[in-house]
């Protein structure tokens, strides 16, 4: 066993591990984060995308004790309250989700790509998002919301 | 996966030992390629070794007539890199297509060498560009360094510290990706550094290779039409649900051509 200690969505969670927990494992069924998802598995998919010292990664390939004594930002860490992050109501506004299964991902993986362009062309969107799959949206209404997404937080400064 | 020790080692002597020490011991840098076959229970290390504590291995300079990279630098930071844009274009840009973002943030140099995947992309740049793995134990040129499927030239124990690019005239790396994993199907980058050329193929063998016919041709035209007449025969490339060896063997006479026009296509002041 291990014992790892993770700043989760800014709340430090200790907890022991065995060494091949995987980081979605701790953070679905450790802490009962659920809206991080395991689609493929394989490294492929994107939905398991959660933010670790701010960058985006796949924790279905990552294990708990890599990120000991780190920073993680799940999905649940984004809204304040009843208040969605800009990056969520853009989504919402856009109709960018449909079965929502791949959305933590996609939401997560914008995120890091703002954080590196604020204002991000398409090209780079797209470009950004070849590690992210979804089989509902056909991803127009996906690359329009993170268009607007962006543009939200600029202006929120 | 099955389980193992994991142990967080603090210096590269302390990682050599805890491995030489391990029944059946591995290192681990970004964890992208070892992971997957962790989960697949493709290998089973009785003993993990995190390089990630280590000072010192994550870094990009340029050294006189050389890029060096450090083992533990990782992808995305390479891509973007305004000293690896300015030194070696086509390292960056080749860096900036593999796999997808957030593998990019934590696959690195190191691991991605150390693994000896037949179509990784790092590998290609290596032999070509003629680069040096520096180890904890003597630096190894790279062509010595890619010894087949998965293996390198790597002792037990022995760590990758860096790994130096000399700086090409022009360079350029075309591949053919696998739609879904991204990986080359075939992949041919081509260096020209003082007359000479290199020119190394992934994704065809058990090992990245480099061909002498090409490169000879190439060194007396620099040209895609150099190359035309030049056919690559299938025997002993790799056959599977991606491709024959035919196709490979087409492949290849085709990604060279495309890496030579680009290559060609670059102007050094």
């Amino acid at each position: 066993m291990a014992r790892v200690s993770i700043d989760v969505n800014g709340r430090q969670e200790a907890r022991e591990v065995t060494p091949r927990t995987l980081l979605v494992e701790f953070l679905r069924d450790h802490l009962g984060l659920t809206g991080t998802h395991v689609g493929c598995d394989t490294t492929q998919c994107g939905c398991c995308i959660v933010l670790v010292d701010g960058k985006s990664v796949n924790s279905c390939t990552m294990l708990a004790v890599q990120a000991n004594g780190a920073s993680v930002t799940t999905i649940e860490g984004l809204a304040e309250g009843d208040k969605l992050h800009p990056m969520q109501a853009a989504f919402r506004a856009h109709h960018a989700l449909q079965c929502g299964f791949c959305t933590p991902g996609f939401v997560m993986s914008a995120l890091d790509l703002v954080q590196r362009k604020k204002n991000p062309s398409e090209a780079d969107i797209r470009y950004w998002l070849l590690g992210n799959m979804c089989r509902c949206t056909g991803y127009q209404n996906i690359i329009a919301a993170i268009k607007a997404g962006a543009a939200a937080m600029a202006q929120d400064g | 996966m099955h389980d193992f020790n994991y142990h967080e080692p603090t210096t590269l002597a302390e990682a050599a030992a805890i491995l030489r020490a391990a029944r059946d011991g591995a290192f681990i840098a970004g964890g992208m390629s070892l992971i997957p076959a962790l989960k697949q229970r493709r290998v089973r290390p009785s003993d993990l070794v995190d390089l990630r504590l280590i000072d010192g291995l994550n870094f990009i300079r340029r050294d006189a007539g050389a890029l060096v990279i450090g083992a533990m630098t990782r992808h995305e930071e390479v891509a973007d890199s305004a000293l690896v844009r300015g030194a070696i274009p086509d390292l960056a840009r080749l860096v900036g297509e593999m796999a997808d973002p957030s593998v990019r943030n934590r696959a690195t140099i190191g691991g991605s060498i150390a693994h000896g995947d037949p179509a990784a992309d790092y590998a290609p740049a290596l032999l070509a560009l003629g680069a040096t793995v520096v180890t904890t134990e003597r630096t190894i040129t790279a062509d010595a360094f890619f010894t087949g499927a998965f293996s390198t030239a790597l002792r037990k124990g022995e760590i990758i510290k860096a790994v130096s690019f000399p700086i090409a005239d022009a360079a350029a790396y075309v591949k053919f990706a696998n739609t879904a994993s991204r990986y080359a199907v075939v992949g041919v980058f081509v260096a020209r550094r003082a007359g000479a050329v290199r020119l190394a193929v992934t994704g065809a063998k058990a090992k990245v290779f480099r061909i002498g016919q090409m490169e000879a041709a190439l060194e007396r035209s620099f040209a895609p039409d150099a190359v035309n007449d030049i056919a690559i025969a299938p025997w002993g490339l790799t056959a599977d649900i991606h491709g024959t060896a035919e196709y490979r063997a087409h492949l290849i006479g085709v990604m060279a051509q495309r890496a030579v026009a680009a290559a060609a296509r670059q102007r050094r002041s």
